[in-house]
């Protein structure tokens, strides 16, 4: 019986990442229009624009290899695995077992690096600049990303992701520096890997300035609509991975079926903040030069190299 | 306020003031130090406070309050109005490259880690595991001085790791007696205002108060 | 009482040179302060020789055998050092070196950097020892850019900087040193004395110390002029007025030291061993054995001069490191007639340098001839710094090498090498300004005799024969050390 909950419980989740990830997005968009004075589409435009994407024919160039072609089902594939990992609305998920947080940060690879090969299988220009560009920020990103989640699993003592939320809601609150300095590291980190502003730019399509639209530009159609699709859902990954580790307050433990509604509206209520916080952000800051994106990561990692050091000698 | 609640607050005080020398380090305006390093004072000062409160010294309060007055708004002012009368240029140039700087910095608190083991285990203060924050302080201050070119930021540096200090003195035996802790206050003060005077004599007299253009005293003349 | 009239009597000239300004009358009453210091001082020398230690003002300060001569020394060269300085001075207002404000603001400096360096001596708390030695250093940070020349401004701020970062890391030993004090003694004043803190030296952490005194060692070695944290002292000594490279050569290094060697007893008491002192024998070699070769290629003769301050500071690092009664007999001795010495020399310089208009050694001839006194007391000086019988340098490297040769004999080759080779320098660079014509842009002037003789014959009888009171004094303050 108890497998059938989790079953359940894993099954909801999943279905939670694919149906919110868009209104996430609509929401930070929405609020962008306001913060800027300008009028929104509404919460539910990504939605339509999928919709769109997906009626609208493929169009491929004359030498697009296999690579080019899978990629988008291997992306969103992978980022939906992830979704599957990731403690969204319960820990007690079957999958989240199998995969700990450095699996996690191998799938988020995985969907990266297929993109980059496709947007080097066509031979444009953009396409290698676009790929090189990304290669660069994940190079630096991750180890940072590593370190700051290592610092939550030294303090959790476990690297699954389910236990990790399960320590740290169990106790009774502690100030710890080494998770602020964390945290601080992993807003660094979120903001550069899912191409937010100042990092990048998801809004533009300026050839000097784009990295990931860049990378992406040859697409069109339903592959489309599958790369964007799984972009919304990495935004929205990493900002329920945040909120997971960070304030795991209201999601479910094992066994938990009924949590599943609170743990949603929970849920909602804090990535609704994040979402203000990322609009704050976006809107007060200025794209960097690409020059600077190293030392920007730089500082994320010496961030979670503090907070990892803060633990050892504070805690 | 319960001990254990003091004894978080006052590490992520700890954390604050690393993070604040960190910045220091990679901070490339000259006004963005002096608010770092007001920032540090801020938090030096509070963090002394919350340690007199809890093991109950008032001394501590003295310190506190000369911090706050002489670190967080003296200091920083002093600074302020020199830079703008002298128009220094606001870039900060530096000698290492800040990746390089911040990587040597990380070094340096983990060999204050383990410099400050022994001291850690014997001593029975709740501000104990602070000591190596400070340590690494006071390393930090010195990098900035070492990689920094202008006198300016050598200052900062310089008095970066004089919090080091102070943040030393009371995480390892809750502050200095009060005399010391006076002659201490004193005497930066004093300095404060030697440097403030050599900034006009380095300026009268090199015409800019660039550290590369006072390299003129070496063995082989 | 008499401690607090000794500090006092500074403190007033200082307060009264910065109120009068510059007067005609302003160096007479800077040497009245600083012989003022001297008499009381010898009052607070002869108090103690028959009454033995003491300790007062709250505990807060105290005198011993240690401390005592230091003061004595201290007290005498900051007067004769006054008297020099009254001509000289007056001859560097005549050349426009130096306007009204700035001749103000020296003698008041002066007097306060000679407050600063007793108060660091008396005072018996570790804590007051440290603001004084920063004091001390800040006092004369602005006497060094007096000139305000580019290079006299770029030599004190380094002066500045790198003796500041260097006091810092002597606090943190202090800090530590406290922490390891306050378990044994308590909180408070009291634990940072150094009569409890020698009482109780041995039941201190020795983990503590081992680490405090590295800090010291850093710290307090960096005002000592310690190879490789020396680079400051070749520079302040040679841009600053020569009255001033004679105190802080001859007077400021011994403080520092004095202060490093307090620092080292306590440690030896808590580690049980000599581990501090095979450190502070590396940091003496290396001084002596780096600024002896530095010696040869010296262009600028305050320069040269303070290379040599280095290499006998080295060498009285080198000896209190080596322990044992003989070398800290030695050491002590050194430290006496060191200073002396080398402040006699740089008068005698500071002469010759203003005879010729520039401090170049190349530029700087004849002296004899064109001047007996200053010649003389040159070519005097350097044979005793160099460590010719029967001056008393002589005496005390003898007793330092027969230690070595006893505790250390492989060091022996080391040190003699260094020695010879400060020999050869300093001769071969001091001959051909000693000796020959008179050069045509020289011009004679009116020099102060008194303070160079004064020395010479001090180091010469001190070569010679060393009084009841003061081999007393030295042996009591070598009980003290062990």
């Amino acid at each position: 019986m108890r497998i059938v909950y989790s079953l359940i419980i894993e099954a909801a989740q999943i279905a939670v990442v694919l149906a919110v990830a868009p209104a996430f997005v609509g929401w930070v968009r929405m609020l962008k229009c306001r913060a800027q004075g300008r009028a929104s589409a509404g919460i539910l435009q990504p939605y339509r624009d999928l919709r769109r994407l997906f009626y609208k024919d493929v169009v491929l160039a004359g030498n697009a290899s296999w690579i080019f072609r899978s990629a988008p089902y291997v992306a969103f594939g992978a980022t939906v695995l992830a979704g599957a990992i990731i403690p969204v609305i319960s820990t007690d998920l079957p999958l989240g077992l199998t995969a700990d947080v450095i699996a996690l940060v191998a799938v988020f690879a995985i969907a990266r690096f297929f993109t980059a090969l496709a947007g080097m299988d066509i031979g444009t220009a953009f396409g290698g600049m676009g790929s090189s560009r990304e290669m660069m920020v994940a190079s630096l990103a991750e180890p940072a990303m590593l370190m700051s989640v290592f610092t939550i699993s030294l303090v959790a003592g476990s690297t699954t992701l389910s236990e990790m939320v399960r320590v740290i809601t169990s106790g009774q609150f502690v100030f710890r520096p080494s998770m602020a300095l964390a945290l601080m590291a992993f807003v660094l980190i979120g903001i550069a890997e899912t191409g937010r502003i100042p990092v990048d730019n998801p809004a533009t399509h300026l050839e000097l300035t784009m990295i990931h639209e860049a990378m992406v530009l040859e697409y069109s159609g339903r592959h489309l609509a599958l790369i964007e699709w799984a972009g919304m859902i990495k935004l929205f990954l990493f900002a329920s991975l945040g909120v997971a580790l960070f304030v795991p307050w209201g999601i479910g433990g094992p066994h938990e079926v009924f949590m599943v509604p609170v743990a949603v509206v929970s849920l909602a209520i804090k990535l609704g903040i994040v979402g203000v916080c990322l609009v704050l952000v976006e809107t007060r800051l200025a794209k960097m030069r690409i020059f600077q994106v190293p030392e920007f990561l730089g500082v994320a990692f010496i961030l979670a190299t503090l907070g990892m050091l803060s633990f050892f000698m504070l805690e | 306020m319960t001990a254990g609640l003091a004894v978080q607050i006052n590490s992520v005080l700890a954390a604050l003031i690393l993070l604040t020398s960190f910045g220091l380090l990679v901070q490339r305006r000259i006004y963005g130090m002096l608010r770092l390093f007001a920032w540090q004072g801020a938090f030096l000062s509070l963090s002394t406070a919350i340690v007199g409160y809890t093991a109950g010294l008032h001394h501590l309060y003295i310190s506190a309050a000369l911090t706050l007055a002489l670190k967080v708004f003296a200091l920083p002012y002093i600074l302020y109005v020199l830079i703008h009368r002298l128009e220094i240029k606001r870039d900060v140039e530096e000698l290492v490259n800040i990746p390089t700087t911040m990587l040597i910095g990380i070094a340096l608190v983990i060999f204050s880690y383990y410099l400050t083991a022994p001291i850690r285990e014997l001593s029975t203060l709740i501000t104990r595991s602070t000591l190596a924050v400070a340590l690494a302080t006071v390393m930090i201050g010195l990098l900035i001085m070492i990689t920094r070119r202008k006198a300016v930021t050598q200052i900062i540096g310089f008095l970066a790791l004089e919090n080091g200090l102070f943040f030393a003195a009371t995480s390892a035996t809750y502050g200095m007696p009060l005399v010391v802790e006076l002659g201490v206050a004193l005497d930066i003060l004093i300095a404060a205002f030697i440097f403030g005077i050599f900034f006009y004599h380095i300026r009268t007299s090199f015409d800019s108060l660039e550290l590369k253009d006072m390299e003129k005293l070496k063995e082989d003349e | 009482m008499l401690i607090l009239v000794l500090l006092g009597i500074n403190l007033l000239a200082a307060a009264v040179l910065a109120v009068i300004g510059e007067k005609r009358y302003a160096p007479e009453v800077n040497i009245l302060g600083s012989a003022a210091t001297f008499v009381a001082s010898v009052f607070l020398a002869a108090d103690v020789y028959y009454n033995g230690r003491m300790i007062s003002g709250r505990e807060y300060f105290f005198v011993d055998e240690f401390n005592v001569y230091l003061a004595v020394l201290t007290a005498f060269v900051s007067m004769t050092t006054a008297v020099f300085s009254r001509p000289y001075m007056r001859h560097e207002q005549e050349r426009g070196r130096l306007g009204k404000v700035a001749m103000r603001f020296y003698h008041a400096m002066f007097q306060l950097f000679i407050f600063a360096m007793l108060m660091a001596l008396l005072t018996n708390n570790v804590g007051i020892l440290w603001i004084s030695m920063e004091l001390a250093t800040l006092s004369t940070v602005l006497l060094v850019s007096l000139y305000r020349t580019p290079s006299s401004v770029e030599a004190a701020w380094k002066y500045f900087i790198l003796c500041g970062v260097g006091i810092a890391l002597a606090l943190f030993g202090t800090v530590l040193l406290y922490f390891a004090a306050e378990k044994v003694l308590g909180e408070g004043s009291k634990a940072l004395q150094w009569t409890n803190l020698a009482a109780v030296s041995g039941s201190l952490e020795p983990t503590v110390l081992s680490l405090a005194f590295v800090f010291f060692m850093v710290g307090y070695g960096t005002k000592v002029g310690l190879v490789p944290l020396h680079n400051w002292l070749p520079d302040a000594h040679a841009e600053g007025p020569t009255p001033i490279s004679a105190v802080l050569s001859g007077l400021l290094l011994n403080i520092a030291l004095y202060a490093l060697v307090r620092c080292k007893t306590l440690v030896d008491g808590a580690t049980h061993g000599n581990r501090a002192g095979q450190i502070m024998m590396a940091f003496g070699l290396v001084s002596l054995l780096v600024s002896a070769f530095s010696l040869l290629r010296q262009k600028d003769i305050k320069r040269m001069f303070s290379y040599s301050s280095i290499e006998h500071m080295g060498i009285a690092t080198y000896a209190f490191g080596l322990g044992g009664s003989v070398a800290t007999f030695g050491a002590l001795l050194h430290m006496l007639v060191h200073s002396l010495t080398k402040s006699a020399i740089f008068f005698t310089v500071g002469h010759a340098s203003q005879m010729h208009g520039t401090q170049e050694i190349s530029r700087i001839r004849g002296l004899i001839k064109g001047n007996p006194l200053v010649g003389w007391g040159l070519m005097l000086g350097v044979a005793a710094i160099i460590g010719l019988p029967p001056f008393g340098l002589f005496t005390s490297e003898f007793l330092i090498l027969t230690a070595t040769m006893k505790s250390a004999p492989l060091l022996a080759p080391f040190f003699l090498l260094g020695l010879a080779i400060a020999f050869a320098a300093l001769l071969r660079k001091v001959m051909p300004m000693v000796f020959g014509a008179v050069p045509d842009y020289q011009h004679n002037q009116r020099v102060s005799h008194t303070p160079v003789i004064l020395h010479m014959i001090l180091v010469l009888v001190l070569g010679l024969y060393l009084p009841v009171f003061l081999s007393q004094w030295l042996h009591g303050a070598v009980r003290l050390l062990r």
